[in-house]
């Protein structure tokens, strides 16, 4: 094949996958190391890359210190309560402490801010999300980053890391191809921040046909930050934490300004409330620890996200379906029928279009709500991703090796996606968590520790041999046949990607089984998943697009086989309404208040599994209200 | 809702092959002109129908669940720092028209080269001080958050 080998050598900081994450490394890497080389891939172009190409129109994590509304504890504490306890609160911490310093940089950048007239602070939408005009979000930020980067490959579809051969578990840069040209291209650097995306399109859709592609979490999210990280054999966490969305049917339109600025509602189809009743007895699986719907009610402690997709989830099995969000009422004020649709042009301009396709006025109309399929991904409300060091300040010593945000893999680090443990980041904290890992990656190459890496030629040939393989086998087998996608030699990636969705589904706790499974399941599902991971050694792309399609759909793979590990280590089950074991549908404090930790061999492919323990912030973070409560003997 | 490229308005110039973020959007070689070649991982996300310099681009609503008949369309003006849409409902009743700014600085004047601001103090480089801070952070002279200042400490074990 005649496709050029192109060589970026003497990098120091490689950013692998530039959304929000990694413009914030790029930007700030800069001000850390104003002589060092600082190079971007990514596979699309980063003026609209990542799961914020489309704009947004609220930034979701911004504490408002300056305003005098929440210390970063509070954030830790909210992000606890939501995910049930199982968060890296070190890292919640650091990245709540620094966030505002993004946001207020944004706004200077030129990111539109809505502002509360009457106090002059940032508009607030919930307690912990400002309201913004953010369709240029991205372009704005991308151009921060282009300001700081010396170069820019857009279109280079990364697919392995490099690996240093002088000295065992260090990287070494990373290679991949141009998704235009097809040219292979090695980048060998000191260190590599990954921040590529989490994973859509790993579960069986809702969506069928044409509409594959409306999915929650952007499609072209390949779980490229785990499938990098793992196959470099760095560590994992909570990967078994995936995520489903309550969400407008069919198109996704977010929800979350509808609930907290417009203050809208849900209700079954008969018009009821319907989320109490289901309470007592979730009560009883979870524990009143994590649910106590009168503390709640009394207090700002929020009732976690997984908690209340459950109540729908019962809802409609118990056949009160669909639940509806009570626009009707809010949508009779002109100015909030207006914010309801900027929300959606600004971030999700398909719920647009569905509702003009299906004449759903929402002024008239109650929509629709769904509970989407599930999502891997560490920056919403759950937190997926690679096991890295927190600050020296803060972490404990099991949580500290040296570097903030680095993984396992010495020079290797993480931010937004790719770092694990850290929910409710959203786009601020992803771009902020850029930042930390870009210090730490300079400090790093500062104190020596990216001396002498080697690369051999062989490494570099092999990869390139094995990135191309898929065009060979389509070359080599496609004459077999006649004409059409079926052969007995070889899958294509969109048949690969059908089968792959359709195992998570049904083994894995999809939406097909109503989010259910069991270890009884998971050993099936792993048993045929290895299969598949045979098959995909004989994955054909007729082009270089598919390609493309190919290995995204090898991260994908990589990524659902860490979710299987994940889901059959933890033998409980933590978050009703993102999923369930059969075997174990009770949340275990005694056994599993831990987070846990995997590993996948380079080598072997074999993984194995532990549990680290959970550190929580203590001292003054208690809400007030609450610790009255419990004086009353609530807890 | 998928993307499909009008015949007449097209110039075949490429810019939406640049911009598409799933790279979907390609150059048919015998009419050189765009079209979308992967329906099913179009996100609709309207990168390529606001990078369209001749409005060529549109939208169909996905075939499984969006009757025909609508249209949402844009207009993204970067030197007026606004962009327009026009939302029509499939049975006429609504005709909604919304402007909103993308940005209020000039594009990309307002970001700093970090190459050329005063190099970090040995102090900052050793804190856990980030570029502008801590000032960005409140915006006045406070320091950064850390476990001493706010009374806080870590501990192993089950808390709520």
């Amino acid at each position: 094949m005649g496709y050029k080998t192109i060589v970026e050598d003497n990098i120091d900081i490689l950013v692998a996958g530039a959304g929000l994450g990694g413009t914030g490394a790029a930007f700030e890497a800069r001000y850390w190391g104003k002589n060092k080389k600082i190079v971007i891939a990514e596979k699309a172009n980063i003026d609209r890359s990542g799961a914020v190409a489309q704009g947004l129109y609220a930034i979701n994590c911004y504490m408002g210190t300056r305003f005098g509304e929440n210390k970063p504890e509070d954030h830790v504490r909210y992000a606890r309560i939501d995910l049930m306890g199982m968060v890296r609160e070190d890292l919640a911490f650091d990245m709540a402490r620094h966030v505002d310093s993004a946001v207020h940089q944004f706004e200077e950048w030129g990111l539109p801010i809505m502002r509360n007239e009457k106090t002059g602070a940032y508009l607030r939408e919930g307690r912990w999300q400002i309201m913004i005009h953010g369709e240029s979000y991205k372009p704005i930020v991308a151009e921060a980053a282009k300001k700081s980067a010396d170069k820019v490959y857009n279109r280079v579809c990364l697919t392995h890391l490099l690996m240093d051969e002088a000295k065992e578990n260090r990287v070494a840069g990373a290679v991949g191809f141009n998704v235009r040209t097809g040219n292979y291209h090695v980048f060998k650097a000191k260190t590599v921040i990954c921040g590529a995306g989490g994973a859509s399109n790993i579960f069986k859709p809702r969506s069928v046909g044409e509409g594959a592609g409306r999915v929650w979490y952007a499609p072209w999210s390949s779980g490229s930050a785990y499938g990098l990280m793992i196959g470099a054999g760095a560590k994992m966490t909570q990967m078994e934490n995936r995520i489903v969305l309550a969400r407008f049917k069919d198109g996704y339109g977010p929800v979350g300004a509808y609930f907290l600025h417009l203050k809208t509602y849900t209700q079954n189809a008969y018009g009821e409330e319907y989320e109490s009743k289901w309470f007592p007895e979730l009560q009883k699986m979870v524990g009143k620890e994590y649910l106590d719907p009168e503390a709640s009610h009394r207090t700002h402690r929020p009732i976690p996200t997984c908690l209340r997709n459950h109540a729908i989830i019962c809802e409609v099995n118990a056949g009160r379906g669909p639940i509806h969000m009570v626009t009707m009422e809010a949508f009779q004020d002109p100015h909030l029928e207006e914010i309801g649709w900027h929300n959606f042009l600004g971030m999700t301009v398909g719920q647009a279009v569905l509702w003009a396709s299906t004449d759903v006025d929402p002024k008239y109309e109650n929509p629709e709500l769904t509970t989407s399929e599930p999502y891997v991904m560490g920056s919403h409300a759950t937190g997926c991703g690679a096991w890295v060091s927190g600050p020296e300040d803060v972490s404990p010593p099991e949580y500290f090796w040296g570097y903030n945000r680095m993984t396992t893999v010495e020079g290797l680090f993480g931010c937004g996606d790719a770092a694990g443990g850290t929910p409710h980041a959203f786009s601020s904290g992803s771009f902020t968590e850029g930042r930390l890992a870009a210090k730490a990656a300079c400090k790093y190459i500062d104190d020596g520790k990216a001396e002498g890496i080697r690369v051999s030629d062989e490494q570099i040939q092999r990869r390139k041999k094995e990135i191309y393989k898929p065009l060979e086998t389509y070359q080599v087998y496609s004459n077999e046949v006649v004409a059409g996608s079926v052969n007995p030699n070889f899958i294509n990636p969109r048949q690969g990607l059908d089968r792959l969705q359709k195992l998570m589904d049904e083994y894995c706790g999809g939406f097909g089984v109503n989010y259910m499974t069991n270890d009884k399941l998971l050993n099936i599902g792993l048993k045929k998943m290895a299969i598949l991971g045979e098959d995909l050694e004989n994955v054909a792309a007729s082009d270089i697009h598919e390609l493309l399609r190919a290995w995204e759909l090898k991260h994908r793979f990589l990524t659902s086989e860490a979710v299987f590990q994940h889901t059959l280590f933890r033998k409980e089950t933590r978050w009703p309404g993102y999923y369930y074991r059969g075997d174990a549908m009770k949340l275990d404090d005694t056994n599993w208040h831990v987070l846990t930790v995997s590993r996948r061999d380079p080598k072997t492919g074999e993984y194995t599994m532990e549990k680290a323990p959970l550190y929580h912030l203590v001292g003054d973070i208690e809400d007030k209200d609450l610790a009255k409560l419990k004086a009353e003997g609530h807890h | 809702m998928p993307t499909f490229v009008y015949m007449t308005r097209c110039d075949g110039c490429g810019q939406c092959v640049d911009i598409c973020p799933s790279d979907i959007m390609h150059i048919d070689k015998s009419l050189r002109r765009a079209y979308n070649i992967e329906p099913n991982m179009c996100w609709e996300c309207y990168s390529c129908v606001k990078a369209c310099p001749h409005h060529a681009i549109d939208v169909r609503g996905y075939a499984d669940f969006a009757p025909l008949g609508h249209s949402v369309r844009v207009h993204r003006d970067e030197e007026k720092g606004v962009i327009a849409w026009h939302i029509k409902f499939r049975n006429g009743k609504k005709d909604l028209e919304l402007l909103a700014p993308i940005t209020t600085k000039p594009w990309g004047t307002a970001i700093p080269k970090l190459a050329e601001v005063a190099a970090p103090s040995k102090d900052m480089v050793n804190s856990q001080l980030l570029f502008n801070e801590p000032k960005y952070v409140r915006m006045d002279n406070g320091g950064l958050n850390t476990l001493q200042s706010n009374g806080l400490s870590l501990k192993e074990g089950v808390y709520y």
